[in-house]
């Protein structure tokens, strides 16, 4: 299977199953279109007459088209076979029964009210609750006895808002520094914040311990301020940017991420990513709103043009900014061609159910944070371990190869059949897909792809 | 053979790394930045021991 796609003047293809990626003239693009499906001489003939008028595409350079395209044909880098369905439920046999990264909800509370939140407002349509550190203790343990021979395991500290639980973060990680020595593991922690309570101490330790940190920011005040208010109604812009600033120069280059949301209200969401980079941060990701279809801050179709519009805008300021010395990140076009995932991970998807739980403040296991609540999906607890087998086993059985709306969809091996939850919520199975996301997802894909080329074009310009 | 009409970018090839592929050891998608949507695509490989 081949996708075929024009952007920023860029003539792509894409070998599906290789993962190779071409950039062609518009004489081979057409070529390879109908490579396929006509014989040789009707194929140049066609093209031959459509070309006419071009004196640089003569019947030699016709022939040496051709000649290019069967090469790659012949070394399995153009039209190569799908030979993965077959090996598809395999793949994720090599996981079974481990786990190696959980979303620990130490606070399932939050001092934001914010209508858009798929947690609905941290409590996950539940109590509101702390994680006490014996919880979180036991949690810790549950991942280095079910983690295998795994050695880097993933905690991300969620909620609701986690610092509103600091004290036992603090704790959980001062506890599994202390074993991970002897356990052989290494342990990357994640914090996923609001901001509100970030101070000295957050920071100082933020920057020492943690791998990452996710700080929510919807970009302009009047966007973020729209939903992200605290229980007043108050907008919270003036009072995290400051914090969020100070964090991310002391973090002296760690990993963070600015992620943002955007809704109905701002399909133009590169203005938001334009105010961050105004702000000082580079390393940005914004994602579209998870939501019920008649929700109002849901995207329309209407906004959906839009936002894939925004996407191509993205790719093209990010390369100028590059150009000029002053790149930025855009998380959704972090693609690395040369050295992405294997085909494992690719057929496999996100580990949800599988290799990545959520644990709620009381100890129960979900699949992952956005199933926690729904009592179907509850798999056991932190003390008894994984007892539900069967909700367990729908997740391993669930590849980009058992999603029937994939199987022919060119981008299945970039997003491995898409997130669950989104898929349970838009089809009522998680083998369905959520398809408003898939078009959004390819439309990244074939932006980051072309940046990429662009790049290659860089450099043999410079060469 | 000379190409004038096809550049084709370095990419990882898929199939051969269903040889050696599957050690887990690279980050859970969900783990990283997104928490609401899926792409596993931006996540690099961390096999040490990979060959392809």
């Amino acid at each position: 299977m081949i996708h075929q796609y024009i952007l920023n003047g860029y003539h792509i293809v894409l070998d599906v199953c290789s993962g190779s990626v071409h950039v062609v003239d518009p004489l081979a693009y057409d070529m390879i279109a109908h490579f396929e499906e006509l014989p040789k001489e009707v194929l140049l003939r066609q093209l031959q007459e459509k070309y006419r008028s071009d004196p640089d595409v003569t019947d030699e350079e016709l022939e040496n088209c051709w000649q290019e395209i069967e090469a790659l044909r012949e070394e399995g880098s153009l039209f190569s076979p799908d030979v993965f369905a077959p090996m598809a439920g395999t793949l994720k046999e090599k996981s079974a029964g481990i786990v190696k990264a959980l979303c620990l909800h130490v606070a399932h509370t939050c001092n934001l009210n914010c209508s858009y939140c798929f947690a609905s407002q941290g409590k996950y349509h539940g109590d509101r609750a702390v994680m006490s550190f014996e919880v979180g203790k036991q949690a810790l343990d549950f991942l280095v006895a079910n983690s295998g021979t795994r050695r880097n395991l993933e905690v991300d500290f969620f909620g609701g808002e986690p610092l509103m639980n600091f004290e036992v973060v603090k704790q959980l990680v001062a506890y599994a520094r202390s074993i991970e020595k002897q356990a052989k593991k290494n342990f990357r922690f994640t914090l996923t914040t609001n901001g509100m309570l970030i101070d000295d101490d957050v920071i100082d330790f933020a920057n020492r311990e943690m791998s990452n940190v996710v700080l929510s920011l919807d970009g302009r005040k009047e966007v973020h301020d729209r939903f992200r208010v605290d229980y007043a109604g108050n907008g919270s812009w003036e009072r995290i940017v400051p914090k969020f600033q100070k964090l991310v120069q002391a973090r002296q280059g760690k990993n963070y991420y600015m992620r943002g949301t955007f809704t109905h209200a701002n399909p133009d969401f590169l203005e938001d990513i334009r105010q961050m980079l105004k702000l000082g941060f580079t390393e940005l990701s914004m994602e579209p709103v998870v939501c019920a279809p008649d929700d109002p801050s849901a995207l329309t179709e209407e906004d959906i043009a839009v936002v894939k519009k925004q996407y191509e805008e993205l790719a093209c300021l990010m390369l100028e900014r590059e150009a000029a010395g002053e790149p930025f990140t855009f998380y959704h076009y972090m693609l690395d061609l040369a050295d992405g995932p294997c085909i494992y991970k690719r057929i496999s998807g996100c580990g949800s159910g599988t290799e990545y739980m959520a644990v709620t403040p009381w100890g129960d296991l979900y699949p992952c944070h956005q199933f926690v609540g729904e009592e179907r999906f509850k798999l056991g607890d932190i003390w008894s371990g994984v007892t539900n087998t069967e909700v367990r086993g729908e997740f391993a059985a669930c590849n980009v190869y058992a999603k029937p709306e994939c199987r022919d969809c060119w981008a299945r091996l970039y997003c491995s059949g898409g997130c669950a939850a989104n898929a349970w919520h838009a089809t009522g199975s998680i083998t369905g897909t959520y398809e408003a996301g898939c078009e959004l997802f390819r439309k990244r894909m074939e932006c980051a792809i072309m940046m990429a080329a662009a790049r290659a074009d860089r450099v043999q310009n410079q060469g | 053979m000379e190409r004038k009409h096809i550049v084709s970018l370095k990419t990882r090839n898929l199939c051969a790394s269903a040889a050696n592929g599957g050690c887990g050891e690279c980050q859970t998608s969900c783990q990283s930045a997104c928490k609401t949507s899926c792409g596993i695509a931006n996540q690099k490989c961390e096999n040490s021991k990979k060959a392809e």
